[in-house]
């Protein structure tokens, strides 16, 4: 967000003289502008409306939401939702933990992995191309199904509660791959890799030294996408970790939207609580959605930063493979 | 006759008789100069052993991802045959006795079958068109916009739920949904005179709540990709049509619709080829898997998670995999033969 205001400043100046100056002959009329303006407007406010009321709600007061319900205008405010967070903080550093280093360490390894299987799949003169690009291609064609996957990750590879396996079923994408071979055999001039092998330059180190650095935009794309998929990826938890494991913050959040549930809902569970000297009157409601403003943190700030890329990215790529 | 010669022809590429090749091939194949038959025809091992030679490293670079896509997609391929199989854990997968077709059998002898095949495709269907009209009809006033800067404000803004997870999405919804203390409940409902719902055990309601929630969340997406091939077109086309006295509304119907007609095919496609596969997230996480909700909101992809992970029923829920798996690939390769019929370089394969 911030870097839009910062953007803001400048061009607004530049449409400020555009209102002084004639309209072009083909530009649309002042009324069929204003409308497509309101709309629009209105639009932005349906898809940002919902995350503040999450964000407000986390910072009411319990008495005041259970009585007047979730509310943009809370009659108090109050922060004892994330105090009360704070006291199991290490579940959620923990959580946290895992998914940056899920994020990190997967991004990374799909990049380098899907960067090294484009490369010669668009090298023109490799004579097996045809061949490993329909091996990738298949892949989006046709698939084994949930079970199958499932036993061959848990009974054959055992890597039920790793950290791995929320890496290893993301590293590969056949789409992505598409996108870097379409990039690599469209932009970069086959004489330039010409000119290096007479220079006596071996194959792994022309991919490094020339076609990765001519390919940072396509890979800042797909990187970004990558990140947002291993960050958002809650699935992966939910089918490969058990409760007790590393889960990451995602299926913390999903836990938490259960948990909370539990609690208010079974009368014993919570006299059960009691027992143990845990106050009754949690803040159940506000809980819920504080807990969902820290999942949500990290995404917004990467988003606010990143946005701009991942349209460029989006218009640059094509998609056709 | 017709048959004979291309027998020929197959055998001719097979190498395996030098002369008969040549023969052949210089027959039905006249731009394929004799010599080069020969050389390709004698040489063919060496050829091999030359190309691992000059290529390993190529090989080597590419081994990780092969490692990756035969345990991630290539052995669960072959892993469908469970399907076909009764699972005991102590006789192993490839122990367990064959039963034929009886999963599939008795998969749709029941009725949710049918109710999840029928949700899955009614929903697939009403995404497809609706994002399809919604993006468009986004990109295009996008790009009308006398403002860059406010068209690219507005953009980003729309490409917020994007960045979103299920999850997340889920908590939100549930911020309007939620039966005590939820906006729509307590606010937005009392407003307008109506008693409260119980949204979260109605099923009459959920079509219409996913499908916003679906398109809230994923046109901000397509509408860039539609912006970006609209800004594609060159501007000549529109300043000859407004020689001519071409309206806007003509404009678009006849430059930008028709020139951008391969994206909106080749997207259109690959959805139509996925139709079968419904969107876990959506699916699991916004309806909170509620089970009085099932009747509207069951999917396929939901409901072999249900029964394989939950339940347990390895051969229903590998069945109904394998039927949704070898039905969308189906799917894909026909779209893909329509596309070819009508535009052969939209095609994708």
């Amino acid at each position: 967000m911030l870097s839009q205001t910062e953007t803001a400043i400048r061009p607004s100046g530049r449409t400020g003289k555009r209102t002084k100056r004639q309209r072009q002959p083909n530009e649309i009329s002042n009324i069929s502008n204003l409308l497509i303006n309101i709309f629009f407007w209105i639009y932005t406010a349906i898809c940002v409306v919902p995350l503040i009321l999450v964000i407000i709600v986390s910072f009411s007061d319990e008495q005041s939401v259970v009585q007047h319900g979730y509310s943009f205008f809370p009659n108090k405010w109050d922060i004892s939702s994330y105090e009360f967070l704070l006291k199991d903080y290490w579940q959620i550093i923990d959580a946290a933990a895992v998914s940056l280093f899920v994020t990190v360490v997967g991004t990374i390894l799909s990049l380098v992995i899907m960067a090294m299987y484009a490369y010669p799949i668009s090298r023109g003169d490799f004579p097996h191309r045809n061949f490993f690009s329909f091996f990738m291609f298949f892949t989006l064609l046709f698939n084994g199904g949930l079970v199958p996957w499932y036993l061959v990750y848990t009974q054959m590879m055992h890597l039920k509660d790793t950290l791995w396996i929320l890496i290893m079923p993301l590293l590969v994408s056949a789409f992505f791959v598409i996108i870097l071979r379409t990039f690599f055999a469209n932009t970069i001039p086959p004489a330039l890799v010409e000119s290096a092998k007479i220079d006596g330059a071996p194959e792994f180190r022309i991919f490094v030294q020339i076609i990765l650095p001519l390919s940072l935009p396509v890979l800042a794309t797909v990187g970004l996408f990558q990140t947002l998929a291993y960050w958002n990826d809650w699935y992966l938890s939910l089918i490969f970790i058990s409760p007790e494991g590393h889960v990451n913050l995602q299926y913390l959040m999903y836990k938490t939207m259960l948990n909370v549930q539990f609690l208010t809902a079974s009368p014993q569970a919570m006299a059960a609580l009691a027992a143990q000297g845990v106050e009754i009157n949690l803040p159940t409601e506000t809980v819920r959605m504080a807990m969902a403003v820290i999942g949500i943190g990290p995404i917004v700030f990467v988003y606010s930063f990143f946005q701009k890329y991942f349209i460029k990215g989006l218009t640059v790529g094509a998609v056709k493979g | 006759m017709q048959d004979d010669s291309r027998a020929r022809v197959i055998k001719a590429l097979n190498w395996d008789d030098g002369e008969m090749g040549e023969l052949n091939m210089s027959v039905t194949n006249p731009t394929v100069s004799l010599s080069e038959v020969k050389k390709r025809g004698r040489g063919r091992v060496p050829n091999f052993l030359r190309v691992m030679k000059k290529y390993w490293v190529f090989y080597l670079m590419m081994l990780p991802a092969i490692i990756i896509l035969i345990i991630n997609n290539y052995i669960p391929m072959l892993g469908t045959v469970i399907a076909f199989k009764d699972i005991n854990y102590q006789k192993g997968i490839l122990g367990s006795d064959w039963v034929g077709f009886s999963n599939f059998k008795y998969l749709f002898s029941t009725e949710t079958a049918w109710i999840i095949t029928r949700n899955t495709l009614l929903y697939n269907t009403a995404f497809i068109v609706l994002t399809l009209i919604f993006s468009l009809a986004f990109a295009i006033m996008f790009n009308e916009m006398r403002s860059r800067w406010l068209s690219k404000f507005h953009q980003s803004a729309m490409f917020l739920p994007y960045f979103l997870s299920w999850v997340v999405v889920s908590y939100l919804v549930y911020g309007f949904l939620s039966a005590e203390h939820g906006f729509m409940n307590k606010t937005l409902l009392p407003f307008f005179g109506v008693d409260p719902i119980e949204w979260y055990s109605q099923s009459q309601y959920w079509p219409g709540i996913l499908v916003i929630v679906k398109l809230w969340k994923e046109i901000g997406y397509t509408t860039v990709i539609y912006m970006a091939a609209i800004i594609g077109i060159d501007h000549e086309y529109y300043e000859a049509a407004l020689i001519d006295g071409a309206s806007k509304w003509k404009q678009i119907r006849k430059i930008t619709l028709p020139l951008i007609s391969p994206v909106i095919i080749v997207m259109t496609l690959l959805q139509i080829g996925r139709i079968f596969n419904a969107d876990f997230g959506l699916f699991f996480q916004v309806t909170r898997n509620a089970g009085a909700l099932y009747s509207t909101t069951q999917v396929i992809d939901t409901y072999v998670y249900q029964t394989f992970l939950a339940i347990g029923d390895i051969g229903m829920s590998s069945a109904a995999g394998l039927v949704q798996s070898v039905v969308g690939f189906l799917l894909i390769f026909l779209a893909n033969l329509a596309v070819r019929r009508i535009s052969k370089d939209d095609a994708l394969f």
